[in-house]
């Protein structure tokens, strides 16, 4: 079953525990900004919202790259970064309309959300489920049962 | 390891700025952010010198675990001598900022000197640079952060700074990090200002790693994680109702401090609870509580985001404050409610956002407010004295007003900075501040919970909860329960909290997470990230020598036994109801045995056996 990262940011509390857990996964230290997930504080509006890559089917970056450094991850519907194959041209920065594609100083190559394989570590450590990895076919389940909670089940629904 | 084992020295009267090692012995001695930087102090700082002179040194300090996936992992400390106590200094703030230091590299960083003119430190990774800030001296704390995120057009940066409090002279100014988060006690702020800083501006990207074990850091952390969530108070209480879950607790064991700890229940406690802020309101059918917020790495997250009533008078013409910023704690809804008798919620959250806008210690601040109150009640203080600010206990309008000018430095509001001691004297009613060593007293009356007694009797920085919060043990039975009305057995359990808050505080973990962790769940964290052995024993061993190296400063500034003690009202005057009914807070069944658990002689100075036990500088 592929799965999709779902983000709900009702239940974010913005502690950044995500970006650290992408980060030490990814570049081996606690480093908020090498993470592939980031968080925004809107501050007057008192909300946290993670972002980070939704893995398009038909993925702009991997498009745009001119020499085929993004793959498909069959297993995980990822779209890969090839570190050997990237040539830190930032044409795929440029072509993800979403902003979720970032280049790294440090390294010279581009760096984006790979769902660590299958395994995505922000998602194990958030504390309040704001992220969580469910069946890609059904990101919506958790909305809609809380809709369904509040059917009353004397009268009917209409589509 | 997880130090970064640098520490970024800023001389500001010459403007050179300059990395050294971190002294890794004192380290081990010290571990990190409180501790190691009282070492710190305690080497290069005259104790006796004048707390806003150019000679004494103001550091800013990361625990080995600020930085990390550790739950909580995001504090810093402020030390300094305070200019409101004549002690040692040293608070302890959340928010983003103590990450980013450690982030862009930097265990500490110490500011020495005086600059000539204003300026803020601006430090990108191993990059800094004092930057001229003329155009922000005279903002708010808000204001500038807007401006300096504005000037280098990053939004990353986190700032820390001062507001228009500190730079008035206003002796309980704070420091203020992330527009909502404080190191708010002793006047830290004032000492900035001082020194003419404004703001202290950082952007981190190195990272933080070298940790001794990485393997079992993570395991020790997550481990732990799961503590925090299936506990009572860190994985339910807190989340909900933020530290305010304690409002209406501490109001029914009458120990709520009320119209300047004349009583001990207030009868309009509920209105300003943490209950209050999560009921729909009239006018709108919004909370007052918006959401709850989390700090860096932190897994409680008992912050509070919150709004005004944008119909309540304070804010009705002003749509700048109509927006979420940080909401009521609970040691600030006590200061700002209870103690001035003031029962408006929305009046209470609109000073609060003052109070981090031009950053007050709404502690200090509300406490002198309510000995001004009572100043006016008596006759002692008058409206030509206020600038015609009708001064009553339990008036929003009057609490609205002053808080206006102290948080601008204006006006009566110059004299509400003095603190409530300075002011006390001033008018010739001494008697009526209720502080010790000069800082005003949190949330807990000592009549109904003794222990705390003897805490703010003998608390390194004067009146505070932060050094041994005994509220645990004999209120909510954490770790295990004791009688809030009984005085045997409190100095060990004083001692015990006080040593074992020390490590906490220089670890870079909240002291919230003691609510469900003991040293046997912390000290396996710092351990697995730290080099050296870093036992339970080890770490209150630790708690210990900061606590006796702080006392030692505090001794040769001139302090003396004399000043452990309390308030006349709170040692002579019986609380009038509740459970503690008839008692005063019998604070000498408990500090000569204090004292000679302590290793000090029974006027309270360090014996030289004492000294040496735990290795303090000579």
């Amino acid at each position: 079953m592929q799965k999709s990262l779902h983000i709900d940011p009702e239940k974010c509390t913005g502690c950044l525990q995500c970006e650290m857990a992408c980060s030490y996964e990814n570049e081996g230290v606690f480093n908020p900004s090498k993470s592939r997930i980031k968080v925004f504080t809107f501050h007057d509006e008192g909300r946290f919202v993670p972002y980070t890559c939704t893995q398009c089917d038909e993925a702009w970056c991997l498009q745009a790259c001119p020499v085929d450094a993004i793959v498909l991850n069959f297993a995980t519907g990822a779209k890969d970064i090839l570190n050997d194959r990237c040539v830190g041209c930032k044409v795929c920065t440029i072509a993800c309309p979403f902003g979720t594609v970032n280049y790294n100083t440090a390294t010279g190559k581009v760096i984006k959300c790979d769902l660590c394989g299958g395994d995505p570590k922000c998602a194990e450590a958030c504390p309040t489920s704001a992220i969580t990895y469910v069946d890609a076919n059904a990101t919506g389940l958790e909305r809609m049962r809380m809709w369904a909670a509040k059917t009353d089940t004397q009268t009917s629904a209409h589509a | 390891m997880a130090w970064t084992k640098k520490i970024l020295r800023v001389n500001l009267t010459d403007g050179v700025i300059q990395a050294e090692p971190l002294n890794m012995e004192w380290a081990q001695q010290y571990l990190g952010q409180r501790g190691l930087a009282t070492r710190y102090l305690v080497e290069e700082v005259d104790s006796q010198v004048d707390a806003l002179s150019p000679e004494n040194k103001f550091i800013m300090a990361t625990g080995p675990l600020t930085g990390t996936m550790a739950s909580t992992g995001g504090r810093y400390s402020c030390i300094t001598k305070s200019p409101l106590t004549g002690a040692i200094a040293c608070s302890n703030s959340g928010g983003f900022f103590g990450a980013e230091m450690k982030n862009a590299g930097w265990d500490m960083i110490i500011l020495e000197g005086k600059s000539p003119t204003p300026v803020y430190l601006y430090v990108e990774d191993s990059e800094a640079r004092l930057i001229p800030a003329d155009d922000l001296w005279g903002k708010s704390v808000w204001a500038t952060d807007e401006e300096i995120h504005k000037k280098h057009q990053d939004p990353q940066i986190r700032i820390a700074c001062i507001g228009r409090a500190a730079e008035s002279g206003n002796l309980f100014a704070a420091v203020v990090n992330d527009l909502h988060r404080a190191a708010g006690r002793s006047g830290v702020g004032t000492v900035l200002a001082s020194k003419n800083v404004k703001a202290v501006a950082l952007r981190g990207t190195r990272g933080v790693g070298n940790l001794k074990d990485p393997m079992r850091f993570m395991n020790a952390t997550f481990e732990h994680k799961q503590v925090l969530a299936a506990n009572a108070v860190t994985g339910a209480g807190l989340p909900t109702y933020g530290t305010q879950v304690l409002m209406n607790v501490i109001n029914e064991l009458g120990a709520l401090p009320t119209r300047n700890m004349r009583e001990v229940r207030f009868e309009g406690a509920h209105s300003v609870s943490g209950e209050a802020m999560h009921e729909p309101r009239a006018s709108d059918g919004k909370k007052n509580l918006t959401r709850n917020g989390g700090c860096f790495g932190c897994t409680i997250a008992c912050g509070r985001i919150s709004t005004v009533d944008r119909t309540h008078f304070s804010v009705k013409d002003k749509p700048q404050y109509w927006g979420n910023s940080g909401g009521l704690e609970y040691e600030a809804a006590w200061a700002l409610g209870p103690d001035t008798g003031v029962d408006d919620l929305d009046a209470l959250t609109y000073v609060n956002f003052l109070c981090n806008e031009d950053g007050l210690d709404p502690i200090s601040f509300g406490a002198t407010v309510a000995a001004a109150m009572e100043l006016f009640e008596d006759g002692v203080l008058t409206t030509a004295d206020t600038g015609g600010i009708e001064l009553k206990f339990g008036s929003a309008e009057a609490l609205v007003q002053i808080t206006e000018l102290t948080a601008r430095g204006e006006g009566f509001g110059k004299e509400i900075g003095l603190g409530s001691k300075r002011l006390c004297e001033k008018y010739g009613r001494p008697e009526l501040s209720m502080t010790v060593k000069g800082q005003e007293f949190p949330a807990y009356d000592p009549r109904g919970i003794q222990g705390m007694g003897l805490t703010y009797a003998t608390s390194n920085r004067g009146a505070c909860h932060l050094r041994s919060y005994t509220v645990s043990s004999e209120v909510l039975g954490i770790p295990i329960k004791t009688d809030p009305l009984v005085t045997d057995g409190k100095p060990e359990l004083v001692i015990a909290f006080q040593d074992a808050t020390a490590a906490v505080d220089s670890s870079g973990l909240c002291i919230f997470t003691t609510f469900a962790w003991s040293l046997d769940n912390i000290a396996p964290q710092i351990d697995a990230a730290c080099e050296g052995d870093w036992s339970v024993e080890k770490c209150a061993e630790v708690g210990a020598r900061i606590w006796q190296l702080e006392r030692d400063f505090n001794m040769r500034a001139g302090l003396t036994g004399a000043d452990d003690t309390l308030p006349k009202r709170l040692l002579k005057d019986a609380a009038n109801v509740g459970p503690a009914e008839g008692k005063v807070c019998d604070l000498d069944a408990m500090l000569p045995k204090y004292y000679e658990l302590r290793g000090w002689t029974t006027d309270g100075q360090l014996t030289s056996e004492t000294r040496q036990r735990y290795g303090l500088p000579s």
